[in-house]
């Protein structure tokens, strides 16, 4: 390992514009005579509009225009897609209706975009929305999932009977019931997984642009894969061609899965910007972006677990009714299916699993992913339901799912996946030991003298990420690859700059996606420029989620330095005089194996340019070389979290008082970015399990609409966490990484739920487990002092 | 519209403002100084901490017209554009404080207010408590901690270096 190559915990090359305030993010652009959007949004969760009446507020001062409906419908602009389609078991495609960036006739949730007003300043543009008068037809509105589904409910969409989305099931249905048959235990539990909101701290932004020269659009914008954008924008919501609209996406202040998708006021205001002929700038406030960014989570399933009277899983079975929101969104139905059924799994050899997901429409935010997407929500039922089987059958948790550890690789499970490498008992070893399990007993003594309940908390997940082979995704339903893109190019003085698709949005992939180049060429890493989220610079790319960035983006860089390094040998050859099998590369030197005749990297790419020492008919000059690489597999990160807490039976305050991650990874290259991964990750996790829930009234009224009333975790809500990691090398990319940035938000709900319910002894605990929710536990189960236990 | 004269990173500034011009856009939006950030809209986030005559403050909360020769210091002011950093700045760098660093302006200003009030000795329950208005959903704000632990001892011994000089 060099100073600065993979492994190495190299400080970031990115920080220093952040840290002084000299980032780039979408709301610092500003375009010269720009006009800003404000968007009129419906009060209501389900309405027919009657009428808008605008000409009070087209005569408020500084109002350049107002638009609704009708005018995008006029141009043929779209809305809301899902670039994935899911087929119910009877073989029908998912219901899916037209929808449009601004409410053609109905609005379906509270926040739906209704028109937009443009005016010279952004007070000025709210201040004349003010006058907008819209006449609503207000229909009645459903906002849970068990009540849309039944019959009578108030129908959201036409095309879609029962606000029924699809029906889908995975697994073998025959098979799993005889396992639960012949079982001598059944586990069940009853689970809601509750529904999130995504909260990066920059709100989403936009700014289009059009030249009238050369009738082509420009959109600057907060995306975590702007090619996507441009593709979607171009192809499905009729912007322009793609080859008359750039997209690009600058500095982006976290992204969470909320800025993969396609919204309505990215596509006005670029659509817009033509009817104004000027550009057109829209900020989310706070409160918008908890309206309308896609929510995650919402799941409400019933599970159960069969094992044989040794104490092995012979069978789970797994009912979910997922809330998907109001419309359809860019990965939307991908989530509670094929990001979830595959996962049910776990770490665990379960010879039958049969799963079915009702998925249904209602009338709040879409629902899509948010960090970890079906997996944290699939994880959240096998451990919970382990977790209780071990408890159940007087078993030690931990004895109980190391006896049902997968140990043997390759490994099929019976959804789908085929586990590729891993060492779940070693993960499960190096977690026990950090955490000191051995010393619980006498840590939970100690706590009950003062008066506290202390518990621990298991998950062993597992995740599936490196999306995606793309044609597995595409046999499921997938209407894209998801490979990766990459291109090398090499300057005359033998810097590099690395053009990715994927896109960083607090990754630091500008300094390690430059330590594997750095390592590979023998060139320092301030000779190497990351290049990324501008569709004019990169041809393709598919962006950053499913922590694909390092098992795809990297992998991609590392094909095309194979290409480089093939085409800097034939120079060398040539430099050197010498055969082209006999160049050797290290260190940055090329060597003619067996003699001390070399040329260092600089002067070959020098060479490369000049072309001076080889025919230009015979050797192309130049030094550039571009790669795509589609993986051959998923790549399968899991480990093991351990969280203990105590509890205050006089408050119900739950207290973490120790976090153990030890998570296998694959291949690290930057340890300390791999750290903090998993630091964000576990805190979004403990978000979910103890403080945040999105919440609608039965109205339809987000009654969290804001900081204020959604509780996001602050850093005295959180321990401070040991992270440890093993290493099983993914095989199916060259490095043998496997991703990171989602294990944290995948594990921890479980772990958190499981030491909670340890600690009061009474599994009836919903997350988020708030001290009111916990009090009442305590007090319904009887158990409010740890002495009387 | 009316004037409001103050000076922001040492420089005087004088600005015809709006009456419900906010001092983030103030600075945002007339004095193009982007490194202060909003993230909320009811004073909860603390991307947009900025010091006011020494003490942080969120400039969201504050109207522009209120700061009539106040004294304000941006993220942009806080070490020269191609010097070398401030230590606070250095502890998040080195202690990989941020990811995303949309919060990272406000956190580092939180911080230095933090040592001025609260010493160069900052034990991790005092630094997290004192986060409370501060949010980042990138870090976990474990390293956020670590980050100004660290930032806050080498302003200590930066100060006790001046001294001796």
């Amino acid at each position: 390992m060099t100073a600065t190559g993979i492994g190495a915990a190299v400080r970031r090359k990115e920080d220093r514009r952040f840290i002084t305030g000299r980032g780039h993010y979408t709301d610092d652009i500003n375009r010269p005579g720009q006009a800003y959007a404000y968007f009129i949004r419906s009060p209501h969760a389900h309405a027919t509009i009657k009428s808008i009446d605008t000409k009070a507020a087209s005569r408020m001062p500084g109002v350049v225009a107002i638009f609704v409906g009708a005018d995008v419908a006029a141009d043929k602009i779209g809305g809301h897609i899902c670039g994935w389609t899911v087929h119910s078991k009877d073989g029908s495609a998912m219901k899916t209706g037209p929808s449009s960036a601004l409410a053609n006739g109905k609005v379906c949730y509270v926040g739906d975009e209704v028109a937009v007003v443009i005016a010279e300043s952004y007070p000025q543009a709210k201040d004349a929305a003010e006058k907008v008068v819209v006449g609503y037809g207000v229909l009645p509105a459903v906002v849970d999932p068990i009540s849309a589904a039944k019959p009578g409910a108030p129908l959201i969409h036409d095309v879609a009977p029962n606000n029924t989305v699809f029906n889908w099931h995975l697994g073998d249905k025959a098979a799993t019931d005889a396992a639960f048959a012949a079982a001598a235990h059944v586990t069940k539990i009853d689970l809601v997984n509750n529904r999130v909101m995504p909260a990066a701290i920059e709100p989403r932004a936009a700014v289009g642009e059009y030249d009238s020269g050369s009738e082509s659009f420009t959109l600057y914008t907060t995306s975590q894969n702007p090619h996507a954008a441009r593709l979607v924008l171009a192809a499905f919501c009729g912007i322009a061609p793609e080859n008359k609209l750039r997209v690009i996406a600058p500095d982006v202040g976290g992204g969470f899965g909320s800025k993969i998708f396609i919204y309505a006021e990215e596509t006005v205001c670029v659509w817009a910007a033509k009817k104004v002929h000027r550009p057109v700038k829209w900020t989310a406030e706070r409160s918008e972006s908890f309206l309308v960014d896609a929510h995650g989570r919402d799941h409400v399933t019933h599970a159960e677990l069969a094992l044989d009277a040794g104490g092995k899983i012979t069978g789970l079975r797994v009912h979910t009714i997922a809330n998907m929101g109001a419309y359809p969104s860019l990965f939307w139905s991908s989530v509670p299916t094929y990001l979830y059924g595959p996962l049910l799994s776990g770490q665990y050899n379960i010879p039958q699993i049969y799963c079915e997901v009702d998925a249904v429409y209602t009338n709040t935010a879409p629902v899509d992913a948010v960090r970890g997407a079906g997996r944290p929500e699939a994880t959240f039922v096998v451990e919970r339901i382990v977790e209780l089987a071990a408890r159940q059958t007087g078993r030690d948790p931990v004895a109980f799912r190391r006896a049902n550890f997968v140990t043997s690789f390759p490994h099929q499970t019976p959804v789908l996946f085929c586990y590729d490498a891993g060492d779940y008992g070693a993960s499960l070893d190096k977690a026990l030991e950090l955490a000191d399990y051995k010393g619980f007993a006498k840590r939970k003594r100690e706590a009950a003298r003062h008066g506290k309940l202390r518990g621990i908390g298991f998950s062993t997940y597992i995740e599936a990420c490196g999306l995606a082979p793309s044609q597995a995704v595409g046999s499921l339903g997938a209407g894209v690859g998801l490979w990766e893109s990459a291109e090398v190019r090499v300057n005359p003085t033998g810097s590099v700059e690395v053009l990715t698709g994927s896109h960083a949005h607090g990754q630091g992939h500008e300094t390690t996606f430059a330590q594997v180049v750095s390592e590979r060429l023998g060139i320092p890493i301030d000779s190497v420029s990351i290049v990324h989220g501008d569709t004019d610079k990169v041809q393709f790319g598919m962006g950053t989620y499913g922590s694909r960035s390092g098992a795809v983006g990297i992998s991609a860089i590392v094909k095309a330095l194979d290409k480089v390094e093939a085409k800097a040998k034939k120079v060398a050859a040539h430099l050197l005089e010498a055969a082209e099998g006999d160049i050797e590369f290290k260190d940055g030197k090329f060597s003619v194996a067996g003699t001390d005749k070399s040329v260092p990297w600089g002067g070959v790419a020098l060479n490369a340019y000049i072309a001076h020492k080889f025919s230009g008919q015979e050797l192309e000059p130049g030094l550039k070389e571009g790669a795509f690489w589609d993986p051959t597999n998923f790549t399968f990160p899991a480990g093991c979290h351990i969280c203990e807490v105590e509890v205050d039976p006089e408050t119900g305050n739950t207290e973490i008082v120790a976090w153990t991650a030890v998570d296998d990874f694959g291949v690290v290259v930057n340890p300390m970015i791999v750290e903090g991964q998993v630091h964000g990750g576990v805190a979004h996790g403990i978000g979910q399990a103890l403080y945040e829930n999105a919440l609608y009234n039965k109205d339809g009224q987000l009654v969290t609409g804001s900081l204020m009333d959604y509780c996001m975790p602050r850093a005295d809500h959180l321990p401070a966490m040991k992270v440890g990691t093993t290493m099983t090398k993914a095989p199916s990319n060259p490095l043998g990484i496997k991703g990171c940035g989602e294990a944290g938000a995948i594990a921890s709900p479980a772990a958190v739920i499981n030491a909670i319910t340890d600690a009061i002894g009474t599994e009836a605990i919903a997350m988020p487990a708030t001290p009111s929710a916990v009090w009442a536990a305590l007090q319904k189960a009887g158990r409010s002092l740890p002495h009387a236990a | 519209m009316a004037a409001v004269s103050l000076t922001v990173n040492g420089k005087s500034v004088t600005a015809d403002v709006d009456s419900r011009t906010l001092l983030v856009q103030l600075l945002r939006e007339h004095l193009r100084l982007t490194g202060t950030h909003v993230g909320c809209d009811t004073s909860q986030c603390g991307a947009c901490v900025v010091l006011v005559n020494g003490r942080a403050v969120k400039s969201c909360t504050v109207l522009a017209l209120q700061l009539e020769g106040a004294d304000v210091l941006s993220i942009e002011g806080l070490a020269p554009a191609d010097g070398p950093l401030h230590p606070m700045q250095e502890a998040f760098r080195e202690n990989h404080g941020l990811q995303c660093g949309y919060c990272t302006p406000g956190m580092i200003l939180t911080a230095v207010d933090m040592v001025r009030r609260k010493g160069n000795e900052l034990d991790d329950h005092t630094i997290r408590e004192e986060l409370e208005g501060n949010i980042c959903r990138c870090t976990g704000y474990h390293n956020i901690v670590k980050a100004i632990a660290a930032g806050a001892r080498a302003m200590g011994s930066g100060a006790a270096k001046k001294a001796a000089e």
